[in-house]
């Protein structure tokens, strides 16, 4: 019989990797709305802000220093795969560019295991201390770092995309691009900032994320992964959606872990995602996970 | 090209593939030689796929893993005939295909990448998992080779002449099948879905119809690399190799048969090159982790300079 108290803790552990997939979703969301691209690199982003945050700590940086710099260089490399990498080819194919940001990620990961090998790297919790218990589960108190950096980078990318004329004019490049540009606005900027945003999206799940799980080379393809489905369930296109997406996913994982089996835990999120595609062909999803193309 | 001038392409090389290995003592280079042929023929379905039915698959490891285990399983555990057992992975792929395509391909859109990635991973985590059958991550050992009459299949320079060979006969016989009347209705949609459907083509029927034949194919390949290694565990068969296969055809080029070989020659030739010269050029530590990242880089370089792949370079001088 499973206690109560179990179920708080499923409960728990789900919200707070939830709060994780979540921010992944919002990088792939705002790239994918604004540009058609699917960002492969999103989870390259993920694993160099947990890095980062590891290698400038040990430094002796305190974390707030850390994150804030960490945050704004994987940015920066953002901006630099889209100038690089993505603007020349921007004509190109769906497959071609979809081609490119999985040699990015290659690259991006071969380049974290050339500088920092396969040991994971500890990172320090932002505050130390025992672990809180909250309605019978324990929460350790980076767990409310989590919940708290995906609530406050809500609050931002709303106040960004509905009360600054730079974001309303990006929302109006992910609506209709050609309209957008005869109403004089630079749609090749808007692809810079979007890139740039998924970047620092990415570090920030990565850098909250890194005191719970270490930093590994390869923690970035699974998470982008599992980001990738939340974004997915959520329509791909609506962050509000892909937030409600990440915490889905982050709680049925937990519970679907604890009561049934956890050496499938890490396939839970592809049969959420197949159950959606089969939805979506039934007729039986009330919003689309994939707009069909015009013929 | 016509299909004499194919046929006659395609007979010179295998009369080549037949004579050569003989040739060349490197087992090295053999199994190199293995190894582009075995991709070759997983990324020929999906460049059908890619290429005409406008679709990518992201899980098509997950045939390579079908073929290779119900080759390995029926072989080892029940004591199959091993031709048997291959004709049984082949009919397994094809089967599967058809059950996870069934439900997509009356939708466009990103569906089918989507349904694939997922069923490509939860594969993987089934053959990890699943113990009493698969063998779970140690896998399976001490599969047979395939025999012809009195002659094994277990050396090398066997083994590359019978991949190669059946690499030749399925570009043959694909490209057959484009001259027809399938292919011209393949490449109709290629052109535009909305005119062939209009021009009375059951578009969806015909798209899922290749993704089956790539279902078979790779499951084909996928048998040809058990009984070849004669041991078969989960790792390689993760979403890395389907994203491997998406770009050899990426690399090769989705507009020509030719595009699947010519890829995986220059894969495996990137990756073995890259393994040969890198301890040159930088001190040894570290020669692994430089070739991933310069593979991700020349990939990269590559997509920019030829967004067709290579075989949109005869088309572009044409």
């Amino acid at each position: 019989m499973t206690s109560g108290a179990e179920l708080a803790q499923y409960l728990a552990s789900g919200v707070v990797v939830g709060g994780v997939y979540a921010l992944i979703a919002l990088g792939f969301v705002i790239v994918y709305s604004v540009t058609r691209i699917i960002n492969f690199a999103q989870g390259e982003w993920v694993m160099l802000g947990a890095f980062g945050m590891a290698a400038l700590t040990a430094r002796g940086w305190s974390a707030p220093v850390a994150f804030v710099l960490t945050v704004l260089m994987v940015a920066a490399l953002g901006a630099l795969l889209e100038r690089a990498a993505i603007h020349p080819l921007r004509h190109a194919s769906p497959l071609a560019l979809l081609i490119l940001t999985i040699g990015a990620s290659i690259a991006l990961r071969g380049g974290a295991l050339l500088v920092w090998g396969t040991d994971p790297y500890p990172v320090p919790a932002f505050t130390a201390g025992p672990p809180l218990r909250v309605l019978g589960a324990v929460v350790i108190r980076q767990g409310l770092w989590v919940i708290a950096a995906g609530a406050l980078v809500f609050a931002a990318l709303w106040f960004f995309f509905t009360r600054t004329y730079t974001g309303i004019a990006v929302r109006a490049c992910a609506i209709n691009a050609r309209a957008a540009r005869l109403m004089g606005i630079r749609v090749d900027r808007a692809f810079l900032l979007a890139f740039a945003l998924s970047g620092a999206l990415g570090a920030i799940a990565g850098a909250v994320i890194a005191p719970i799980t270490y930093a590994t080379y390869d923690m970035g393809l699974m998470l982008g992964l599992k980001g990738f489905v939340a974004a997915v369930l959520g329509g791909l296109v609506s962050p509000p959606a892909a937030i409600a997406g990440g915490f889905f996913l982050g709680i049925v994982e937990s519970f679907a872990a604890g009561l049934i089996s956890s050496g499938y835990k890490d396939a839970v999120a592809f049969v959420v995602l197949i159950a959606l595609c089969l939805a979506q062909v039934g007729g039986w999803l009330p919003w689309r996970i994939s707009e069909e193309e015009a013929g | 090209m016509t299909a004499r001038a194919r046929w006659t392409t395609l007979s010179v090389i295998g009369a080549a593939a037949m004579l050569l290995p003989s040739l060349i003592g490197s087992s090295y280079v053999l199994s190199a030689l293995i190894f582009v042929g075995l991709n070759a023929i997983a990324a020929l379905g999906l460049t059908l796929v890619m290429g005409f039915a406008g679709q990518v698959s992201l899980g098509q490891a997950a045939f390579y893993a079908i073929g290779a285990y119900v080759s390995g399983v029926l072989s080892v555990s029940y004591g199959w005939n091993t031709w048997a057992a291959l004709a049984a992975s082949v009919l397994a792929g094809a089967l599967i295909a058809l059950l996870v395509g069934l439900p997509i391909f009356r939708l466009s859109g990103l569906l089918l990448a989507m349904a694939t990635l997922g069923f490509g991973i939860i594969v993987y985590y089934v053959l990890v998992n699943w113990s009493a059958v698969t063998g779970g991550p140690s896998g399976l050992t001490g599969i047979p080779p395939l025999r012809i009459g009195p002659i094994r299949l277990d050396t090398d320079a066997r083994v590359v002449r019978l991949v190669w060979i059946c690499l030749l006969l399925l570009l043959g016989l694909t490209g057959n099948l484009m001259d027809s009347r399938v292919g011209r209705a393949l490449r109709a949609i290629h052109g535009s879905e909305a005119a062939a459907q209009a021009a009375g083509i059951d578009t969806g029927r015909l798209k899922l119809g290749i993704f089956t034949l790539a279902g078979a194919m790779t499951a084909l390949a996928g048998g040809l690399y058990a009984y070849y290694l004669a041991f078969v565990n989960p790792s390689p068969f993760s979403f890395a190799y389907s994203i491997e296969l998406v770009l050899i055809v990426a690399v090769g080029g989705v507009g020509s048969l030719w595009g699947a070989p010519l890829g995986a020659a220059a894969v495996v030739g990137l990756v073995e090159g890259l393994r040969a010269l890198l301890p040159h050029l930088t001190t040894s530590h570290g020669a692994a982790e430089y070739e991933i990242v310069v593979f991700g880089l020349v990939l990269m370089a590559l997509m920019i300079a030829l967004p067709q792949g290579l075989t949109g370079l005869s088309r572009r001088s044409a």
